[in-house]
């Protein structure tokens, strides 16, 4: 089975606290740690886990800038066969469906059998495998959290719906899923494994490359825009203890008790 | 306005979910003066539309045996022929509205407004509203071109329900959308598997000790289930200690796992998503304790404690264990 895993390079959470920056404009940038958005690190394992069983191979691609390479690189190093970076000055400021078309203008010059993106990414928008699989008229599933590939045609599927609950379906080949955390314990990725990739040739393609123009894609193409950041207030906001360990400690087990949080 | 708005209604066993009510809040935020339509899929949904009559002006059927289980491959075909291209459909935001959705914007010609928290009037053809990124971390306005239409998924949740004008008519809308017979035969439903039973259920205590990635290392676990001893309550956790196996899915708070209404909440290392927050009913006497001063979880909680959890908790264990 050939496999194609989009993914892409975000600023990780478990390493960073995300901020706005004093004027609204962005998040804090200075010191951030990046790496490969959580969810598509599933959709790569998972992908190497299917070739390895049934043969193929599995192919990552990334729309951003050169940076992004680093990620096409250490998916490559968990055992993706290849990578490729879509980039250009003309995809900035795309939205969901200017990513989708990239994307598809991409898949359009492969076959492949299976499509794979993430849930959804740091801006929780979980849009471009679902949009994906319209341009390209192919069957779509989100949040998979299991996948039995047995057959070239078809495959089993089960998807996280409420309350702990799976759905199980079948969906016919090609077509496009969206990976859910936890359908695989990805594997470590160590340095090297990174080093052995190192200069393993990542072939980078732009607008003109994909035949596409500003009309679909770019800020201007996008119906969908950021204006500003700001600072969530979610709620009344809670009263922060203060001082010592120790005091704070005493303070807490007060107000425990008198909750009745101490049995 | 030039368009009509649209609300996709989710029931379940003949009961109409609490997002109908609160897509209409997020309509009127949209155009005070919209008049909103119903649209329920399904099969035998007689009396679900009916009961929507009371709060929307009309309410489009579509209901046909083939339609008991929703799927939502075989529903974005039927809305994408039935929905006149241009206007404005609320979804909600949940495993659901995530799978029909952003194809179903595509189908439509129109834009596609992902996890909407809040809406901020339209100008000149653009729609402003408020969504989260990074988990709740921060927020963003955006704007959202809505004069060729768009799909919206809202937030369940974040828009607190209205009624609508009563009085309002069922139109059977069904044949109209199998007009060009049943679509997506591409993904074929088999069956939904039930959640595994766990050795405690959390949906029945008192007292939850709820721990997130901020836990850092399975063997850490061990500190925290001393506190839960201490405080005679139980475990719980948020999804990335699922997603680990360091415990069992039972244990899992949140939209895509348990629904609590325990009286006292001790979210450790928590960062306070909403699809953690979803999990957790009945305003328990919330603490959290986090590192990070601006973690999302602080907005939400009763008592904030900054603090590394692992210097914290076994100090609170032995303090608790003196005071008895
Ligand atoms: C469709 C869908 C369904 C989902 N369903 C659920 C669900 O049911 N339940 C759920 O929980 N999530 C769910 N999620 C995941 C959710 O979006 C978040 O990713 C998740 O809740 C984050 O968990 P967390 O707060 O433990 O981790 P993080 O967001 O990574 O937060 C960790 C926190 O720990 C703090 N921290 C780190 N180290 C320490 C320390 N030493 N001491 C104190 N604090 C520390 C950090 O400051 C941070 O705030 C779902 C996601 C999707 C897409
Ligand atoms: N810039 C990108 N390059 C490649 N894939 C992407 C990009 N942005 C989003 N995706 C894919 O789409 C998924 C969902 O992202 P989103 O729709 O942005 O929430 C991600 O998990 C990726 O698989």
């Amino acid at each position: 089975m050939d496999i194609l895993v989009c993914i892409k390079r975000v600023p990780d959470t478990a390493e960073n606290e995300i901020s706005v920056n004093s004027s609204g404009s962005d998040i804090e940038r200075d010191d951030l740690v990046y790496s490969v958005n959580e969810w598509d690190n599933y959709a790569v394992e998972e992908a190497i886990q299917i070739r390895d069983k049934v043969g193929g191979s599995v192919t990552v691609v990334a729309v951003g800038d050169s940076e992004s390479e680093d990620v096409l690189r250490r998916e490559m190093a968990m055992g993706a066969d290849k990578g490729i970076l879509l980039s250009d000055d003309a995809f900035e400021g795309s939205d969901g469906k200017g990513l989708a078309t990239i994307l598809k203008a991409e898949i359009a010059k492969g076959k492949y059998d299976l499509i794979l993106t993430g849930a959804q990414a740091d801006d929780g928008a979980g849009q471009v495998g679902g949009m994906l699989a319209a341009m390209l008229d192919l069957p779509f599933a989100s949040l998979v959290n299991l996948i039995e590939a047995s057959d070239d045609k078809k495959i089993k599927i089960g998807r996280e719906i409420a309350g702990g609950q799976q759905e199980i379906s079948e969906i016919d080949l090609p077509c496009v899923l969206s990976i859910q955390t936890g359908i695989n314990e990805p594997r470590y990725v160590g340095i090297r494994g990174i080093r052995k990739v190192a200069s393993v040739e990542i072939p980078v393609r732009g607008a003109s490359d994909l035949g596409l123009n500003q009309d679909s894609i770019g800020a201007a193409a996008a119906k969908v825009s950021r204006v500003d950041y700001f600072t969530p207030v979610l709620g009344k906001g809670a009263e922060i203890l203060e001082g010592s360990i120790d005091e704070k400690v005493d303070k807490l087990v007060e107000l425990l008790k008198s909750k009745g949080g101490i049995k | 306005m030039a368009f009509q708005i649209f609300a996709y209604i989710l029931h379940k066993d003949g009961a109409v979910d609490d997002t109908a009510g609160e897509m209409v809040a997020a309509a009127k935020k949209i155009d005070p003066a919209a008049s909103i339509t119903a649209i329920v899929v399904g099969s035998k949904i007689d009396s679900v539309c009916n009961s929507l009559t009371a709060s929307f002006k009309e309410v489009w059927k579509i209901d046909n045996d083939a339609l008991s289980y929703p799927n939502s491959e075989v529903i974005r075909g039927l809305l994408a022929g039935i929905i006149p291209k241009g206007n404005i459909l609320l979804v909600p935001h949940d495993h659901f509205g995530m799978d029909l959705s952003p194809g179903l914007s595509v189908k439509l010609d129109g834009a596609y407004l992902p996890d909407a928290i809040d809406f901020d009037g339209v100008d000149g053809g653009k729609l402003k509203a408020v969504r989260q990124e990074f988990s709740g971390q921060v927020s963003t306005h955006v704007l959202c071109d809505i004069s060729g239409g768009a799909v919206i998924t809202t937030r369940p949740g974040s828009f607190a329900a209205e009624a609508g004008a009563a009085g309002g008519s069922v139109v059977d809308k069904t044949a109209d959308a199998l007009a060009g017979g049943m679509p997506g035969g591409k993904r074929r439903f088999v069956e939904v598997i039930e959640a595994e039973m766990g050795d405690v259920d959390i949906t029945k205590s008192d007292i939850l000790v709820s721990i997130g990635r901020g836990i850092g290392e399975q063997e850490n676990i061990e500190i925290t289930e001393e506190l839960a001893k201490a405080m005679g309550g139980d475990l719980s956790c948020s999804r990335p200690i699922i997603d680990a196996k360091w415990l069992e899915k039972s244990r899992q708070v949140g939209t895509s796992g348990k629904t609590v209404k325990p009286k006292v909440y001790m979210a450790l290392g928590i960062s306070g998503s909403f699809q953690h927050l979803g999990g957790i009913k009945g305003s328990p006497f919330m603490v959290a304790i986090n590192k990070n001063p601006n973690a999302p979880i602080f907005q939400i909680a009763d008592i904030g404690i900054v603090e590394d959890l692992l210097e914290f908790v076994p100090v609170l264990t032995e303090k608790i264990n003196e005071s008895k």
